[in-house]
């Protein structure tokens, strides 16, 4: 990977929410192409990372840095983000009753390109992704995310990553609550954005990294990266849990 | 538009107004001669001028009414309204020939257009009467009659006189009192038996004067097995001082017949907007209202069904936006008077920057009407702590037979929701647009397409500035 590929930095970055430490000296650097993975026990402060690099309001950094395309990002609203090239595939992705799929990608493409979107070119673009992610046409009439299945839910969660092509993809927990096919068709999503990104995938599991093949895996214990490897650290993981790893409580 | 006036009623797309260039404005104020005054002009039938003489003592006589935000109407000052306003001498049929600065406003609001489009005729009003009035050749043939309501009842007295009041009678309530007093158009309909209109038809009401008062009257009767959409759309410019806009509105819906009414009101934020809305339904009749409450003041409209005809099914279908300043009290009363009649009320309603929105329901069924199915559903959306929103549903049911079904609920735009579409590239704003939008799509989509585009337009307009 050449210099200046550098896409994301996180320096040493404390997070509080409410005056909780969350985040206790963060430090990552994820350059174009690398697939770095994330794991941690619940309460670690995964999602954390992934929602506070995206911008959430409700975290406070209190000390470190985010940089994203080597500028800091700490002053950029969370739309900002997303149009610089920013993309969160939400765990629990919001409900938004009466705004139909296809008007919500539509206008979400629009609000993050340059250029306007001509509806013949987004349609066709649109049923080349579905058909990647093996999606029936008929989602794009229901609203979004409204009685989709967990399944489903991720899915559309995939396919707007593929339609907005962000520069950096982070995907919290994506894999949880998939069964074999679609954890397979999630993976080839995650597969053909990550050449062109840099990509973090926060979760608990192996399997996922059966279809995708990460650079770097990442434990995260009390808000801060205590180990980092390749792949065989994430099935050591599975094989031993995480008490290996965590400080002798009497020392 | 003054700053004053900006400040008093914020940004409103249609606050502009143009010169006021009257051929008639009567003296402001209301006195048994201004009410003859308006008959004579208009050289009514003696049983007209008597009617509205007779409503004009009692509109003196008659208290303030108790259901609904009623402490507000003291407000209203009656002695300084304008109660008539001819600004041409002419209801036109030729677009060309309607006076140019009129013209002018109705371009800019887009109706020609529109009519050319998809419409099966169109009446336009400004101020006290229809300066405008097509209708497509082909429902002409068929019998079909759409006329502005003064044209109405010179060509077909006899019909008017057997339905005028029928619905809503003088002694209704104090605005329905004034409005028979001094009514001036409003849109005159029948559907003759068998007859489908199959585009709908438009009238479109404007109010440019100040301290204007407008009282039209609209009377639509659909024979036995006939069916009409009948949309109105309402606008006024923005002054800092207010205008009284108190409509009639009488539906028959007669065997086996369907009406549809749809509104989309949009007055600007110096209108208090007092309209009473009933239609009755007979055996197997439809009657259908779907209405938008974006502008004005204050609102008071609870558009009603009397289900009198076995079988008769009622729809009510209603939006309330209300913003700073503003009080929505818009609802619906459903009268259950026959058995196995049916209704559905869906009321949705949006507050923000401290505006006020009330659901005020009134669901009745009589001893006689058996198996009577009906369902309400209201939901509020708070856009802020600010706001306000109340439900005041009532209900009489004197038949156990009777299956009703109501659900309220109340809910606020979640940080999760704003964050999920900010993360996806959208604004603040756009992010609350898209979220009103889509809590207002079950009325939305009742609407004609070109209808439901303005209105998405307009709420994301509403949406705009609107973030701290």
């Amino acid at each position: 990977m050449a210099m200046g590929d550098e896409i994301l930095r996180v320096e040493n970055l404390h997070v509080s929410v409410d005056e909780t430490p969350i985040l206790n000296g963060m430090s990552l650097t994820i350059n174009r192409g690398e697939i770095h993975v994330i794991m941690g026990r619940n309460g670690a402060g995964k999602s954390t990372l992934a929602s506070v690099i995206m911008g959430h309001p409700a975290y406070e950094i209190t000390e470190g840095s985010i940089q994203y395309m080597g500028t800091n990002i700490e002053e950029m609203s969370v739309f900002e983000r997303a149009r610089a090239g920013m993309f969160l595939s939400f765990q629990y992705p919001a409900v938004i009753p009466g705004v139909q799929v296809g008007t919500f990608l539509k206008k979400s493409v629009q609000s993050v390109r340059d250029e306007p979107v001509k509806g013949r070119e987004f349609r066709k673009e649109l049923n080349a992704a579905m058909q990647t992610l093996e999606m029936q046409k008929s989602v794009l009439s229901r609203y979004v995310n409204d009685g989709f299945s967990g399944g489903e839910k991720k899915r559309l969660e995939i396919l707007q990553m593929l339609l907005l092509k962000p520069t950096l993809a982070l995907l919290d927990e994506t894999d949880s609550g998939l069964d074999i096919d679609a954890l397979r068709i999630v993976a080839k999503g995650i597969n053909s954005v990550a050449p062109e990104a840099g990509c973090l995938i926060i979760t608990h599991y192996q399997r996922l990294l059966d279809h995708v093949q990460p650079h770097f895996v990442h434990v995260m214990i009390d808000g801060a990266i205590v180990e980092s490897g390749g792949p065989e650290l994430a099935l050591k993981l599975e094989e031993q849990g995480y008490d290996w790893l965590e400080a002798p409580k009497e020392a | 538009m003054s700053d004053e006036a900006r400040e008093a009623v914020g940004d409103y797309r249609f606050g502009f107004h143009d010169p006021e260039n009257a051929t008639i404005r009567f003296d402001k104020g209301l006195s048994e001669q201004v009410v003859r005054d308006i008959s004579a002009l208009k050289d009514e039938p003696e049983w007209m001028t008597e009617i509205r003489v007779k409503a004009y003592h009692h509109f003196m006589e008659r208290k303030m009414p108790d259901w609904g935000n009623c402490g507000e109407l003291n407000n209203i000052d009656f002695d300084n309204v304008t109660y008539f306003l001819r600004s041409s001498d002419a209801t036109e049929k030729d677009w060309d020939d309607v006076p140019d600065d009129i013209k002018n406003t109705f371009d800019r609001l887009g109706i020609p257009e529109a009519e050319q489009k998809w419409l099966g005729g169109v009446t336009a009003q400004y101020e006290s009467e229809a300066v405008y009035h097509s209708i497509r050749e082909d429902l002409e043939e068929q019998g079909v009659l759409f006329l502005d309501m003064d044209s109405g009842l010179k060509e077909h007295p006899d019909i008017v006189k057997k339905f005028f009041g029928s619905v809503v009678p003088h002694t209704d309530n104090k605005f329905a009192a004034l409005n028979t007093a001094v009514w001036s158009g409003g849109s005159f309909i029948y559907v003759p038996k068998g007859v489908h209109v199959e585009m709908p038809v438009q009238a479109y009401f404007r109010i440019n004067a100040k301290n204007m008062g407008q009282f039209e009257r609209t009377l639509i009767i659909a024979d036995e097995g006939s069916s009409i959409h009948y949309v109105e759309g309402c606008t006024a410019p923005t002054y800092s001082t207010d205008s009284l806009h108190s409509a009639v509105v009488e539906l028959i819906a007669m065997k086996d017949a369907k009406i549809r009414y749809s509104t989309i009101q949009n007055w600007s934020a110096n209108v208090y907007n007092l309209v009473t809305k009933r239609g009755v339904a007979h055996e197997n009749a439809t009657v259908e209202w779907v209405d938008g409450n974006i502008g004005s003041k204050l609102t008071m409209k609870y558009p009603a069904v009397l289900l009198k005809g076995a079988g008769a099914h009622a729809e009510v279908i209603s939006v309330a936006y209300a913003g700073a300043g503003q009080h929505q009290d818009a609802g619906a009363k459903v009268h259950h008077l026959a058995p196995n009649t049916t209704s559905n009320i869906l009321s949705k309603s949006i507050s923000k920057n401290g505006g006020r929105s009330s659901y005020r329901g009134m669901l009745q069924v009589t001893p006689k009407s058996h198996g009577c199915r009906s369902k309400i559903v209201c939901d509020a959306l708070m856009l802020d702590t600010d706001s306000r929103s109340d439900t005041y549903p009532t209900m009489e049911i004197g038949n156990a037979s009777a299956d009703l079904e109501h659900e309220a609920s109340v809910s606020k735009v979640s940080g999760d929701q704003l964050f999920y579409l900010m993360s996806r590239g959208f604004s603040e704003e756009e992010a609350m647009g898209l979220i009103v939008n889509g809590f207002f799509e079950p009325f939305t989509r009742e609407l004609p397409m070109e209808y439901a585009v303005e209105l998405n337009k307009l709420l994301e307009l509403e949406m705009e500035g609107s973030i701290g």
